[in-house]
């Protein structure tokens, strides 16, 4: 079940990057219109590497698996208005530390070399870094009405029952012999 | 417009509690609130966007839009903020004002928290004063403040408090597990841990039922109105007298004044952003310390060229708040329980008579910390990004204790709202700048209080441990903003009389958390609502004496 998430969310994000935001996308694509609402796709693709980063994959899903990149597209159109500049620079940038380090853009290269352009990012550009960071982990562990950490899956992660059991969870129902 | 007998500005912990009290003695009484009232079905709990953790806005104002406040640093360097940023120091914007979403720990300071100055001498450059009222003036009126507002908790493990005439009228909600780690260890180490006094009802109480206990409690409202603030206490009440006219979404200009020096009313924009005059015989300001002092310094006219209360140019000074400074302690098994509100259990053996030190401050356990609160609290050696975060998120997420407390600051004259030159809020009026810090001292009692709360958790069986001790370069005067318009017994050191009368104008009084000599070792609000209903049995007293009809 979670493995198989994962891979829909990823097969989903090459689509989205194929139709180039024409295609009206059916399925549980991440952008609740069909498309970005403010990310050009060449950035999401670059965003969603970057993110990818700050939080891998393992046995649970990865920034973009959970939405991070639905919740951070939504807020530039809204409270993080302010930050489009920086993110489009700061993606710019990481991009290009790419293209000149490993030839290609972010998104293609390994995922040992996207760590290594990322750790780059964090020196030359921290003021970017820390932002995308920032919201990365806002996505992953915020509350999932904003569109990350979907199905409340990082809070599973953590061990915190979903939906809240109201006080229920101080007692262990496991413990006991059964009888 | 008909006149009234009392404009107070601002509907918050003390706002509200004057206008009960004056309107059920009889006076006509309108209530301006800048914010709207918001009801359970608007309690949303969003991690993201609440009164505490505001990366997506204020859930309880002010709006981001229109509102900013201006800072200067240690440096010279000038920024703008907006109210969901951390430099704007914010505390709320709506009926209830801070009390809608609060932790609510509903401390009594002690004693000697009245006596500051007396019992350890003003540290050079400090404006360290005593109150001009001791503990035991107020003591009726904490107690009146407990009943009224409605706390629930248990003192009795302690000897270290003042001497109270009655227990709390609620017993404290169940232990959670932090608690049952944090007790005993306390205890081996010859301290005296007890039940913290939470303005939340453990059992039903004043018609409404009890905390659920669940995960959202602190920046949040409560969805079972289980806790008590001004908006489902006092306010209600005040309504229900007859006497008293709420109206939200104005914003108080400023206290007008005639051509004796006294005031006849307030110029405030209403909800459509007209400009109104409300007449009245008295105005009591109760907008929060920094807004307080801003609504003063914006009255100005030909008999108060530098706003009103201003003569001596106090009304500002002293600004404080509190730093907090702790320890998180890391567990190898799960201390988290799911159990809110969280913070459950204090120690205050530390708030007075440790030797080099000018007081110190309570200690107590954190309220839940939601994921998104753990991010950069994780062990020192974690990464900041990467498998090894997240893995570490995993690690430590239930697994860690956090013991923290506002440390007793020490203020100075030169830690002050201003009005700024330039920047205006959305109504055109003048912004709110801050500047300046607590003296240095605090930050030698907030290492201390440190170290103290590390060693806690160590006795409790923390496998490691960080120390939070916090050098800030500049105030911290959001949630626990005081001071602005210290009350005192010169008129040429202070703002407000005892009576929280400003001192040459007799029909204008402040009363909120501005009135604050010092802040205590300890939240502020109850301490706001003592002061608030003690200021105002004698405004009623006046009034009735008459001094005050004009
Ligand atoms: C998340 C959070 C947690 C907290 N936890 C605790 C705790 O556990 N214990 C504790 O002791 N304290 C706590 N506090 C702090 C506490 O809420 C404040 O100390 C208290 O509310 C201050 O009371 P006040 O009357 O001075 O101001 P407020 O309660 O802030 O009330 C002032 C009111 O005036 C209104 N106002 C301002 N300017 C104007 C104007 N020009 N015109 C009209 N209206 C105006 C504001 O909108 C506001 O509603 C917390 C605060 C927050 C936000
Ligand atoms: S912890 Fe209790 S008082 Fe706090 S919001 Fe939840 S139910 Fe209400």
């Amino acid at each position: 079940m979670k493995g198989k998430r994962g891979i829909l969310a990823r097969r989903d994000f090459m689509i989205a990057t194929a139709a180039a935001g024409t295609a009206v996308l059916s399925g549980c694509f991440s952008s609740h219109n069909g498309g970005w609402e403010n990310l050009a796709d060449a950035d999401a693709a670059t965003l969603k590497a970057v993110c990818d980063q700050i939080i891998p994959a393992d046995g649970f899903p990865s920034a973009s698996e959970a939405g991070v990149l639905t919740y951070i597209d939504r807020q530039l159109t809204r409270h993080y208005r302010r930050h489009r500049k920086a993110y489009a620079a700061g993606l710019e940038q990481a991009d290009r530390i790419s293209r000149e380090h490993f030839g290609a853009g972010l998104e293609s290269v390994t995922t040992q070399q996207q760590m290594a352009v990322v750790s780059a990012l964090e020196t030359q550009n921290s003021g970017f870094f820390n932002l995308v960071r920032e919201h990365t982990l806002e996505g992953y562990y915020g509350s999932p009405r904003h569109g990350g950490n979907r199905d409340a899956v990082s809070w599973r992660m953590l061990g915190l029952d979903e939906p809240p059991l109201r006080g229920r969870a101080q007692y262990d129902l496991r413990k006991g012999s059964p009888s | 417009m008909k006149r009234v007998n009392a404009v107070v500005i601002g509907a918050g912990a003390a706002g509200g509690i004057v206008a009960k009290e004056l309107s059920v003695a009889g006076l006509s009484v309108v209530l301006l609130e800048r914010g709207p009232w918001y009801t359970a079905s608007d309690c949303r709990k969003d991690d993201l966007r609440n009164q505490r953790t505001t990366m997506l806005g204020n859930a309880f104002g002010p709006a981001d839009e229109g509102n900013p406040r201006v800072s200067v640093d240690a440096s010279g360097a000038m920024r703008t903020w907006l109210p969901s940023e951390g430099g704007y120091q914010n505390n709320a914007a709506c009926v209830g004002g801070g009390t809608l979403s609060y932790g609510a720990q509903a401390w009594r300071y002690m004693p000697q928290d009245f006596r500051m100055r007396s019992t350890y001498g003003a540290p050079a450059g400090s404006s360290l004063e005593d109150w001009p009222i001791t503990y035991d003036d107020l003591e009726p009126f904490y107690e009146k403040a407990e009943y009224e507002i409605g706390v629930s908790g248990d003192y009795s493990g302690t000897p270290f408090h003042g001497p109270r005439r009655h227990p709390l009228p609620m017993p404290p909600l169940a232990p959670n597990r932090e608690f049952y780690i944090l007790e005993p260890a306390a205890k081996r180490l010859g301290l005296h841990p007890f039940h913290i006094p939470m303005a939340r009802n453990s059992v039903p109480y004043n018609g409404r039922g009890p905390c659920m206990r669940c995960r959202w409690c602190v920046g949040f409202a409560c969805e079972v109105d289980a806790k008590n603030g001004s908006q489902n206490t006092v306010i209600p009440t005040a309504l229900a007298s007859g006497n008293c006219e709420l109206r939200t979404e104005c914003m108080a200009k400023e206290v007008l004044t005639d051509d004796r020096g006294r005031a006849r009313g307030v110029a405030y924009f209403d909800a459509s952003g007209h400009l109104q005059e409300q007449p009245c015989d008295v105005v009591v300001v109760s907008a929060c310390a920094i807004e307080s002092a801003r609504l003063l310094l914006n009255s100005k006219s030909r008999l108060f060229p530098n706003g009103i209360g201003n003569r001596y140019d106090m009304v500002g000074r002293n600004l404080q708040g509190h730093h907090y400074t702790g320890a998180v302690g890391f567990f190898d098994y799960d201390t988290y329980d799911d159990v809110g509100p969280g913070g459950s259990i204090a120690i205050s053996d530390y708030n007075h008579g440790t030797s080099g030190l000018c007081g110190g401050g309570m200690l107590a356990n954190e309220f839940i910390r939601l994921p998104i609160h753990m991010i950069d609290r994780l062990p020192s050696a974690s990464p900041r990004w990467g498998l090894g975060h997240k893995q570490a998120m995993r690690a430590a997420y239930k697994r860690n204790i956090q013991v923290f407390g506002p440390t007793q600051q020490i203020p100075t004259a030169d830690a002050r709202v201003t009005l700024d030159p330039t920047v205006r809020d959305k109504w055109g009026m003048p912004v709110a700048r801050i500047s300046g810090n607590v003296h240095p001292h605090t930050f030698d009692i907030g290492e201390v209080q440190a170290q103290r709360a590390q060693a806690w958790l160590k006795e409790a069986g923390a496998i490691t441990t960080v120390k939070l001790s916090n050098k800030a370069t500049g105030v911290s005067a959001g949630q626990h903003q005081a001071g602005t318009c210290r009350m005192g017994n010169d008129p040429k050191g202070s703002v407000v009389d005892r009576n929280c009368r400003i001192h040459d104008v007799d029909n204008v009084f402040v009363i909120d958390g501005s009135v604050h000599v010092n802040n205590g070792g300890f939240n502020p609000v109850l301490t706001i609502m003592a002061v608030a209903y003690m200021a105002s049995a004698s405004l009623v007293q006046s009034w009735k004496g008459t001094g005050l009809k004009s």
